[in-house]
């Protein structure tokens, strides 16, 4: 096997798994600490391609507009948590799941409505097309390489803030025992929206930095919400060192099987089964990972310290 | 239910009066199309109901239920392929294939608890699913036309026949919820509330709850199996889409509106669910924007559901 | 909530009282979802073409009823029971999707009346499962993807990598480039459709197997993601990309808009272009353009042809359409003018007619538009018309 061919997968796995983890990161605190089945996150993901996009083409420019889709975002986030959500921290999941996935057919059909049915792309500057050389013979898409980038320096980011601030430690507190939290006097509604917020930045960031590649399209966050779910499972609800590994882990497994799979069955199997299978098992490749993980480890990878089993 | 004439209980009574009487009040009403509409239903709602017997009873959230529709569906497909249109073949491989697949998943599932159970049922039917895309020899992602539906060999019961068909259909989903009810009502049932609310406490008295738990998720995969089998034959056509999680996802949806753990609350939901759908669907493309927001009003405003809002309570918090 | 249901279901079946119109047509295609830009389209064509007829064939007014399928077999299927119970139709045409299709066909069939393909076209519809009441008015899914191949023969490509969507159309399209394709095809990836939209891994596979060209179909807005990210992995200017039912009217101001200039010049294959030079094409691109400010896509001059076409055999029967046979008759001989000129129909009810090469070109205004070439493949009738046992 060649080794260049090798380690582009290992890139393009790490960058799907940056994605993931933009998304898992805000979705594992409002789990962790809300204790919210908040589907509609999977939205958020798409209102922030359409905001974002629309704000960089009304400024003709990508960066402003990412820049500007982050306090559209944290707005949009603060409002959805205030008017519709807080309500619901009370009510069973499956009140959860039933009123968010009422948002998500409400923001799909207004997002039709605002942008119509073809969706938005957006055009990167020039600065960031083409491809770079990563030595060795490795040429690879600068996009990608800056999305890496940006993703890992949120993910540091998001490590200070979690560790080293006082919010930090509210949030940490949080998710290990919220009524104890309650009870030594944190004020928990504000913190909630303000974890609610970032969280709603975070998966408009996922949505805006995908869409030079893929293009925003209505729903477009439904599938990425799925793989979401899968990461904080495997990394443990409520730990954002948990998501971004597991997050990682699932991107890289999923192209990695996605590239070589067929290639590794065909030393088993005869070439028609091989091709046959290679794509099937490749998608079920993530699974089988979150199912063997909770097998043995019924709470994740990285359950948060201290925290009480979440029923 | 129905013997102190509840608003829940007029509500039941009324949904299965109708449900009884749409093959002569549709064609009377010059709108035949509602026979199909209202066969496709019940179909639902029995999915529904078996979920709800786990879900609502023994807080086992399955978000891979539509996996058994898949497998029981499938049976008429595959065999039907190859020529294999008797139902004394199918219907029990329907049956003994789902029962098979849910006594895997559930032992494998039954380890989890909360949303680690809702996440691993998502895994393992996914792989069925991707297992079902795969299988290029039926169709792929494109599914397979069934030609003929089951054959029970005689004349008199003749699925072919869509009066058959949708009598069928209402029996079955009689037959569930009486089924269901039974099992509620016994001490196997409470073993299994027991259980959902407080496990430990349970074994503790002595009671292996696992074994009831795994029983339990056994005859759900089973009645769904058997909607598979219904469903297959009165689409004529089945598809990996019918075990996608957008489905497993809508069965949720529709036990939560109707009401969980009511004994007839998936049945309302489904109704509601499916009706609104066609309904709004008509009247414009946009329904969405309304559905959307009547799902929110629902868990804002009737606590357990529609059945929760009839007054109905549900039978344990 | 029951009598609310039951007043809802009287709101509906008062709606839904027949209309005026002597001939009803049901035209499923997609109206939601991203791939509704397709269905807009198709929408808009149909329309258009009810305004040139003056919504009448023969004496006798006529009316289209849009059934959304949601881009999914069985909401599809659904939209189809709809249209022939409810609505009660006298004929269905539409489809974008062959899954779509295949799953309504029988619903169409069975109640005996004419289903008409003004876009899919799947193999067994045209081989095993071919039908006396089933016409298509575009092509059969293997064709074009045949004449790309001869065209790649024609350039001289030796090594070839393939890349398409794992459904029914996806796996003819590939079945057809490889059937008439001399060379060797060195790659092959059927993706997920229509949920994945990153083609980082098999792009990489791309550059490491190192083709001479690569072939691809994505239809809808997959396309254009598939293409930028074709130029932003830096392939478009080693290894040409062709293919089919990718670059049209839908895509192409997306392009524009994007300034991806390296598709001007794309080579693709296609049974009809905009500027085809023809009385009823030029009428009817001019004026799509006047009404709706783009150019017609291929999906849209179906469409368009698809109402020429009924109502050639509209007329045909007098106005008479539960004469079946007559109906049938007329349909065979296709006797209408369509904006692709004249061409037959095979005795499968599958059109046999011209490909023709076609290449992304900037009109005289500016607009990135499609041109038309020389033929590729003349007279061509799909490979599957053997295997339908129905009497010519």
């Amino acid at each position: 096997m060649d080794y260049v061919l090798l380690v582009e997968q290992l890139l393009n796995g790490f960058q799907l798994g940056i994605i993931l983890f933009l998304m898992a990161a805000g979705l594992t605190l409002v789990f962790g600490i809300m204790d919210l089945v908040n589907l509609a996150h999977g939205s958020l993901f798409m209102i922030g391609a359409f905001v974002g996009g629309t704000l960089a083409l009304a400024t003709d420019s990508f960066v402003l507009g990412a820049v500007l889709m982050v306090p559209a975002m944290f707005v949009i986030g603060v409002l959805l948590e205030t008017i519709a959500l807080r309500t619901l921290y009370r009510r069973s999941h499956l009140d959860q799941v039933l009123a968010t996935f009422g948002l998500i057919l409400f923001f799909n059909e207004a997002t039709r409505l605002i942008w119509g049915p073809e969706g938005l792309v957006i055009p990167l500057p020039d600065f960031l097309e083409g491809t770079v050389a990563l030595g060795a013979g490795i040429t690879y898409p600068l996009y990608r390489v800056v999305i890496i980038g940006v993703g890992l320096l949120v993910a540091l980011g998001l490590y200070l803030l979690v560790a080293k601030t006082r919010f930090g430690m509210l949030v940490r507190a949080g998710a290990s025992n919220r009524t104890m939290a309650g009870a030594l006097g944190v004020n928990i509604p504000a913190l909630f929206t303000l974890v609610f917020g970032i969280g709603a930045v975070l998966a408009g960031l996922a949505g805006l930095i995908i869409t030079p590649i893929t293009q925003a399209a209505i729903g477009m966050g439904e599938d990425v919400l799925i793989l979401a779910f899968v990461v904080i499972v495997i990394g443990g609800i409520g730990s954002v060192r948990g998501a971004f590994i597991a997050a990682v882990l699932t991107g890289v497994i999923d192209t990695m099987g996605r590239s070589f799979l067929d290639l590794l069955l065909l030393l088993v199997l005869p070439a028609n089964a091989a091709e046959a299978a290679g794509p099937a098992l490749a998608s079920m490749l993530i699974y089988i990972l979150m199912a063997g993980i909770l097998f043995f480890r019924p709470q994740g990878l990285f359950p948060p310290r201290g925290a009480t089993v979440i029923q | 239910m129905t013997r102190r004439l509840t608003p829940a209980g007029t509500v039941t009574a009324l949904v299965l009066a109708l449900c009884a009487a749409v093959p002569y009040l549709a064609p009377a009403l010059d709108e035949p199309f509602y026979v199909i509409v209202f066969a496709r239903i019940m179909i639902w709602a029995i999915a529904a109901v078996s979920l709800n017997l786990i879900m609502g009873y023994g807080g086992m959230i399955s978000f891979g239920h539509a996996v058994y529709l898949g497998i029981g569906g499938y049976a008429v497909g595959i065999l039907g392929f190859h020529d294999v249109t008797s139902a004394w073949v199918q219907l029990p491989v329907a049956i003994g294939l789902s029962a098979v697949v849910a006594l895997v998943f559930g032992v494998i599932c039954l380890r989890t608890r909360g949303i680690y159970f809702i996440m691993i049922t998502l895994a393992l039917a996914q792989m069925v699913y991707f297992l079902s895309v795969s299988a290029e020899r039926y169709g792929s992602d494109d599914g397979l036309n069934i030609l003929w539906r089951s054959d029970f060999g005689t004349r008199l019961f003749d699925l072919e026949d869509s009066v058959v068909m949708y009598y069928t259909i209402f029996a079955v989903l009689l037959g569930c919820l009486l089924v269901k009810w039974r099992i509620v009502m016994s001490r196997f049932g409470m073993v299994l509330r027991a259980s959902s609310s407080n496990d430990t406490r349970v074994q503790a008295v002595g009671v292996p709850t696992f074994r009831y738990r795994l029983v339990a998720f056994v005859i759900a995969g089973v009645m769904c199996g058997l909607a598979g089998f219904l469903q297959a034959n009165l689409e004529r056509f089945v598809s990996p889409d019918m075990m996608n999680w957008h489905r497993s996802g809508e069965l949720i949806l529709m036990t939560v509106l109707g009401g969980t753990s009511t004994l007839f609350g998936p049945v309302v939901g489904a109704v509601v669910f499916l009706m609104l759908s066609e309904i709004l669907s008509t009247i414009t493309i946009h329904w969405h924007l309304v559905f959307g927001p009547f799902l929110v009003l629902v868990v804002l405003f009737a606590r357990g559901g529609v059945m929760g809002l009839l007054g109905s309570r549900a039978r344990h918090d | 909530m029951c009598k609310r249901i039951l007043g809802a279901v009287a709101i509906v079946a008062c709606t839904s009282t027949p209309a005026s119109a002597d001939i009803k047509i049901g035209f499923v295609t997609t109206l939601t979802t991203p791939a509704a830009v397709i269905g807009r389209d198709m929408r808009d064509a149909v329309e258009l073409a009810l305004e040139h007829i003056d919504h009448r064939m023969g004496q006798e007014t006529v009316e289209v009823i849009y059934g959304d399928d949601e881009f999914n077999a069985q909401k599809g299927k659904q939209a189809t029971e709809r249209l022939v119970l409810r609505d009660n139709v006298d004929l269905v045409t539409g489809y974008i999707w062959s899954n779509v299709l295949l799953a309504s066909a029988p619903v169409v069939l069975n109640a005996d009346k004419f289903l008409i393909s003004a876009n899919a076209g799947p193999s067994p519809m045209a081989g095993r499962r071919c039908h006396q009441n089933f016409f298509n008015i575009s092509w059969q899914n293997d064709q074009t993807p045949m004449a790309l191949g001869e065209l790649l023969n024609q350039e001289e490509i030796q090594t070839l990598y393939v890349v398409a969507p794992n459904y029914v159309a996806g796996q003819n399209m590939v079945a057809g480039v490889e059937r008439s394709f001399t060379g060797e095809v060195v790659g092959k990836d059927m993706t997920v459709w229509p949920s994945q939209r990153d083609w980082s891994a098999e792009l990489s596979k791309i550059k490491a197997a190192g083709p001479e060209a690569v072939f691809m179909f994505y239809p809808g807005p997959a396309g254009p993601a598939f293409v930028k990210q074709y130029q932003q992995a830096g392939l478009i200017e080693s290894v040409p990309l062709f293919s089919v039912y990718t670059f049209d009217s839908i895509s192409l101001p997306l392009f524009q808009a994007a300034g991806i200039e390296s598709v001007l010049g794309s080579k693709m294959t296609q049974f009809w272009a905009p500027d085809m030079d023809n009385e009823q094409n030029r009428k009817f691109v001019a004026a799509f353009r006047d009404k709706y400010g783009r150019y017609p896509s291929f999906y849209a001059a179906q469409s368009y042809d698809s109402i020429f076409f009924i109502k050639s055999a509209v007329e045909a029967v007098n106005g008479n359409i539960q004469d079946l046979d007559g109906m049938r008759a007329a349909l065979r001989k296709a006797e209408f003018p369509s904006v692709r000129g004249t061409f037959r129909m095979g005795t499968n009810h599958f059109p046999i007619q011209n490909f023709y090469e076609r290449r992304v070109v900037q009109d005289t205004e500016g607009n990135w538009t499609t041109s038309v070439g020389p033929v590729v493949l003349e007279d061509h009738q799909d490979p599957y018309a053997g295997e339908c046992a129905m009497e010519g």
